[in-house]
């Protein structure tokens, strides 16, 4: 019952085929950097447009779970700790830490609820600025260790030295991260989420706990969020608290709407297209961000869906267009 | 099976309910009328633990029920609509369904992850359900189609079918056929009386006098949030409580 037309399958496959052979076609050493860290902030977006964009809360303090994963890793690994293991438990963290701030501010809704996530986000920017033994303070942590190799029996072992190796390991969690956000949206558990987002009232009385519901969502999120910033500590090898700011937040809520709110693949053609398009209009300096205040308010009024929205009304003017006498009713599928 | 006792409810010093008691017997229509403004609604949400009542009690086979919130409430087999047509506008009609059946399953962040054979199983069992529930509506061929496509009538029947797609012992209907005409209303009427044939207990706030005599076992009319009359639609057509209530002030016959 949520299964897709074939033609998008296809499309699925040669662009997994395309990110696969990546490494052989890459320009130089930098977009490829870009890149990794595009997969990266995908993993992040993805799991901020579960809680904003299927469940319907407009939860802030994403950049901050982001940079709990990574200062998360970053001490654990510099105390010791294998990558493998702090990796997980930095993700823990988040989700727990997501936990205790979501049951008070769960308990507000709408822009009550943005706000009090805003305010959790600076202030963890703020406490990770200025708790100097634990964080470094401004500066942030240096040094983080590389992932630890995997050894694989008989054939030698896996290394992170190489960006091709860093490249496949990114590669490697954004593919798993969307086959469980895939799994939990695209069943009837994601569909609670959804039917927080759009009517609560309705949900309650047929018996879906608003609250246990929208926390759930706000914990898996994090979750993945603060695995997202584990990596890409350990990747960048160093973390500032500017990995936990309010403007992560803001780069990756605009990688959501751009690229598509509740979409799957919005979130990943967001943050995967939007640092490329910026990267491309390096030479315009500062003035770039005039272009791309414009494009941000043309898409808002215009296409309130994002790209893969306005892709999909696209594919429903031309399905109207080409049988004109099926057009009654909703010939609409997701 | 289904007991109000003494419901009170104040709003800021407005005395919205007071003291009404009435019990819903098994397998029965009972209809709850009255003028605009008389407090058929804030029962209804008295009962579903939409608001708390300010005192009084309702009982679900004797289990108490008030204080829950409506989830909770739902859960113990009591369905209800809203006055105002209440659907998951931007999903489905057949995800409509899958969300009101729901609670009956255990399809939690595991089960799901994981694709056990319970996930496979309850989600089965749910989209059986939906489809039989469609077939029920007169929607079947709908099942795929978002909310705006379906005419006012087809959205309130879905707005039934939410409510009753979980197979709940008792459903509240908060006037199901509002802004309808009568030839829609007499549809409605037709499947409502289907539920109660199914052995599903129905509770109804009406204002289509008409449409209630005919189809109510039983009729507690509210004023000013009082209970004023309570008894068969042949008796309350004679009452004359009822009569000054809807026609205001003295009737001489």
């Amino acid at each position: 019952m949520f299964t897709k037309p074939f033609h998008y399958n296809l499309l699925y496959l040669l662009l997994l085929v395309a990110a696969l052979l990546l490494p052989f076609y890459v320009p130089d050493a930098y977009i490829f950097q870009i890149v990794i860290m595009s997969f990266l902030f995908a993993i992040a977006t993805s799991s901020m447009n579960l809680i904003i964009g299927f469940a319907g809360q407009a939860s802030l303090a994403h950049g901050a779970f982001f940079g709990i994963g990574a200062y998360g890793v970053a001490i654990m690994t510099k105390a010791g700790l294998s990558f493998w293991l702090a990796l997980p438990l930095a993700a823990l963290i988040s989700a727990g830490i997501g936990a205790v701030i979501g049951i008070p501010s769960l308990r507000t809704r709408g822009h009550y609820f943005a706000i009090v996530t805003l305010c959790f986000g600076v202030i963890l920017w703020i406490v990770a600025g200025n708790w100097i033994q634990l964080t470094g303070g401004h500066n942030g942590i240096f040094g983080i260790p590389l992932p630890s190799s995997i050894p694989i029996p008989f054939l030698g072992e896996i290394d992170f030295y190489s960006q091709t190796a860093q490249y496949y390991l990114a590669l490697t969690f954004l593919l798993l991260t969307l086959f469980v956000l895939h799994r939990l949206i695209y069943s009837m558990f994601g569909l609670t989420f959804m039917a927080m987002r759009n009517n609560e009232p309705l949900a309650d009385a047929v018996g879906i706990d608003p609250f246990t519901t929208k926390l759930m969502a706000f914990v898996i999120a994090n979750f993945i969020a603060g695995m997202a910033g584990g990596i890409y500590a350990s990747i960048i090898g160093a973390v500032s608290p500017s990995a936990a700011s309010h403007l992560m937040t803001f780069n990756f809520l605009i990688y959501v709407i751009l690229g598509g709110i509740a979409t799957l693949s919005g979130s990943v053609i967001g943050a995967f297209a939007i640092p490329i398009i910026m990267e491309l209009l390096q030479f315009l300096g500062d003035y770039r961000m005039l272009i791309f205040g414009a494009l941000l308010v043309v898409v808002i009024i215009y296409f309130p869906q994002g790209f893969v929205g306005g892709l999909r009304q696209l594919n429903q003017k031309v399905v109207a267009w080409r049988q004109p006498k099926q057009t009654e009713g909703a010939n609409v599928s997701r | 099976m289904f007991l109000v006792k003494s419901l009170t409810k104040h709003f800021d010093g407005i005395i919205a309910v007071q003291d009404v008691t009435f019990t819903i017997n098994q397998g029965e229509i009972l209809a709850i009328i009255g003028p605009n403004g008389a407090g058929k609604s804030t029962v209804f949400n008295l009962m579903t633990g939409t608001i708390t009542p300010t005192s009084g009690m309702v009982f679900m086979e004797k289990v108490r029920i008030s204080g829950l919130p409506p989830n909770k409430v739902a859960v113990k087999g009591i369905a209800r609509t809203f006055q105002t047509t209440s659907l998951f506008d931007q999903l489905r009609v057949i995800d409509n369904l899958l969300i009101g059946y729901k609670y009956r399953t255990r399809i939690g962040f595991w089960n799901t992850l994981l694709h056990t054979p319970a996930w496979k199983r309850y989600q089965t069992e749910a989209f059986m359900r939906a489809m039989e529930m469609l077939e029920f509506l007169g929607l079947a061929d709908k099942a795929e189609y978002f909310i705006p496509a379906l005419s006012q009538e087809e959205q309130k029947r879905l707005a039934i079918g939410i409510a009753m797609v979980s197979k709940p012992r008792i459903l509240l209907l908060d006037e199901p056929t509002g802004g309808l005409i009568q030839e829609e209303t007499d549809r409605i009427t037709r499947l409502i009386e289907r539920i109660r044939d199914q052995g599903t207990t129905v509770c109804i706030i009406e204002h289509k006098m008409q449409m209630i005599m005919g189809l109510a076992d039983r009729i507690v009319v509210l004023n000013y949030g009082k209970k004023i009359a309570e008894g068969t639609p042949d008796e309350i057509k004679s009452n004359q409580a009822v009569i000054e209530a809807y026609l205001g002030g003295e009737v001489h016959v």
